[in-house]
C-alpha cells in the first residue's frame, strides 16, 4: 500500500506493487483479510522503529544489572523494558575495547526487525551480504568505521533461528547523561555493527 | 559477560530458547570442536556454502527447532533440531584472510550438519 504521501504524486505502479494490489484485492474480495487488518498490521510495522533498540541500549549502559541480563537472555530483558518481541529470539553482542561485534545475513535478510524497524536496502544488498564476511574491515570503512587492527572482529551470520543486536560501547564524555539524552546517540547502523554511536 | 574461556565441558553460559517440541537428542556441549558436513544437498538449507567443510567450536546451544529443510517441503520439522552457534576463525575459512588472527565468524548450524571434529586448530 503506498504511502499517504505519495499520493497525488502520480507514477505507474512497477511490477511489485501490483502485485502486492492485486493480492491485497483478491484476498480482500474473499474474506480473507480485511483492509481494516491490513492496515493496522502496516501501522504496526511502521511503528517499530530503530528507537526501541536505543531504548534497550541506554538502559544497558546506565544499569550493569540490565546489561548483565539482557547478554544473558535479549527476548526477556527486552519485554521486561515493555517491548514486545513476539516470536524474535534476541542474541545480544557486545562490543568491548577489544571486540567490534557486526550482524549480517548472507542467506537472505534476517533482522531484529522488532527492534530496529525495517532493514535498510543495503542490509539485503548480495554486496554487503557476501562481502561483510570476507572482508568485514574493508566494509566497515566504507561505512566510515575504521576498527583499530588490535581489535578483534566477530562477524555473526544469522542463518536460523536467533536475532542479533550489537550492544556499542557507551561513548566518552556521557557521564551523568538521562537515559533519554544517551538513546539519542544510538543510531540504527551502531546497534547493527557497521558504524558507532554518535559522539556526544 | 560470561566468557568462553575452559576447552571442554564447561556448561553452556548462555541460557537456550527452551520449547516444548520432541527433539532430536542434544549431541555436542559448548567448547566442543565441531565440523561442518561437507555435503550439497538440494532444496531449502539454512547452512551456508562457505562454511560447509570448516571446522570450528560450539559456542552455545539455541535450543532446538523445527528443521527448516522440512518445513521448506510443507512437513512439520519435527523432532526439532538443536541448533547452535559456532565459532570459526576467519582466517581458516577464508584463504588468505586479511585480518586479525584471531578475528571469527560465528554461523548457526543445525546438528545434523555437524560431525564431531579431533583435530584443533592452533589459535582455537
Amino acid at each position: 500500500m503506498s504511502d499517504r504521501r505519495e499520493l497525488g504524486k502520480y507514477q505507474p505502479l512497477s511490477y511489485f506493487q501490483l502485485m502486492e494490489v492485486s493480492l491485497r484485492e483478491l484476498l480482500v474480495e474473499k474474506g480473507v483479510v480485511t483492509e481494516q487488518a491490513v492496515q493496522t498490521a502496516l501501522e504496526s510495522v511502521r511503528s517499530r522503529t530503530p528507537e526501541r533498540g536505543a531504548r534497550v541500549v541506554a538502559r544497558a549502559w546506565v544499569d550493569p544489572r540490565y546489561k548483565a541480563s539482557l547478554l544473558e537472555n535479549g527476548t526477556r530483558a527486552v519485554e521486561h523494558l515493555g517491548l514486545e518481541l513476539p516470536a524474535t529470539k534476541l542474541v545480544v553482542v557486545e562490543n568491548t575495547p577489544a571486540v567490534h561485534n557486526v550482524i549480517v545475513c548472507t542467506l537472505c535478510s534476517c533482522y531484529p526487525r522488532m527492534l530496529l524497524g525495517i532493514p535498510p536496502e543495503w542490509y539485503k544488498s548480495r554486496n554487503y551480504r557476501s562481502r561483510v564476511v570476507r572482508e568485514p574491515r574493508a566494509v566497515l570503512a566504507e561505512f566510515g568505521t575504521k576498527i583499530p587492527k588490535r581489535v578483534r572482529i566477530r562477524v555473526h551470520d544469522s542463518t536460523a533461528d536467533m536475532r542479533y543486536l550489537v550492544l556499542p560501547m557507551r561513548p566518552k564524555g556521557t557521564e551523568g547523561w538521562s537515559e533519554e539524552r544517551l538513546a539519542s546517540l544510538v543510531t540504527r547502523d551502531c546497534m547493527i555493527g557497521v558504524s558507532l554511536p554518535k559522539r556526544p | 559477560m560470561p566468557q568462553v574461556s575452559k576447552r571442554s565441558g564447561a556448561p553452556s553460559p548462555w541460557p537456550q530458547y527452551p520449547n516444548d517440541l520432541p527433539s532430536e537428542p542434544v549431541r555436542f556441549a559448548p567448547l566442543e570442536r565441531v565440523r561442518v558436513r561437507m555435503s550439497a544437498p538440494l532444496g531449502h538449507i539454512r547452512t551456508p556454502f562457505y562454511i560447509r567443510g570448516c571446522s570450528g567450536t560450539i559456542e552455545r546451544l539455541c535450543g532446538s527447532f523445527p528443521n527448516p529443510e522440512e518445513l521448506a517441503q510443507q512437513r512439520s520439522g519435527l523432532p526439532a533440531q538443536p541448533l547452535y552457534r559456532v565459532r570459526f576463525l576467519q582466517k581458516n575459512v577464508w584463504h588468505g584472510y586479511r585480518g586479525h588472527p584471531a578475528d571469527v565468524i560465528e554461523v548457526e548450524i543445525f546438528q545434523h550438519w555437524l560431525e564431531k571434529a579431533d583435530t584443533r586448530t592452533r589459535d582455537e
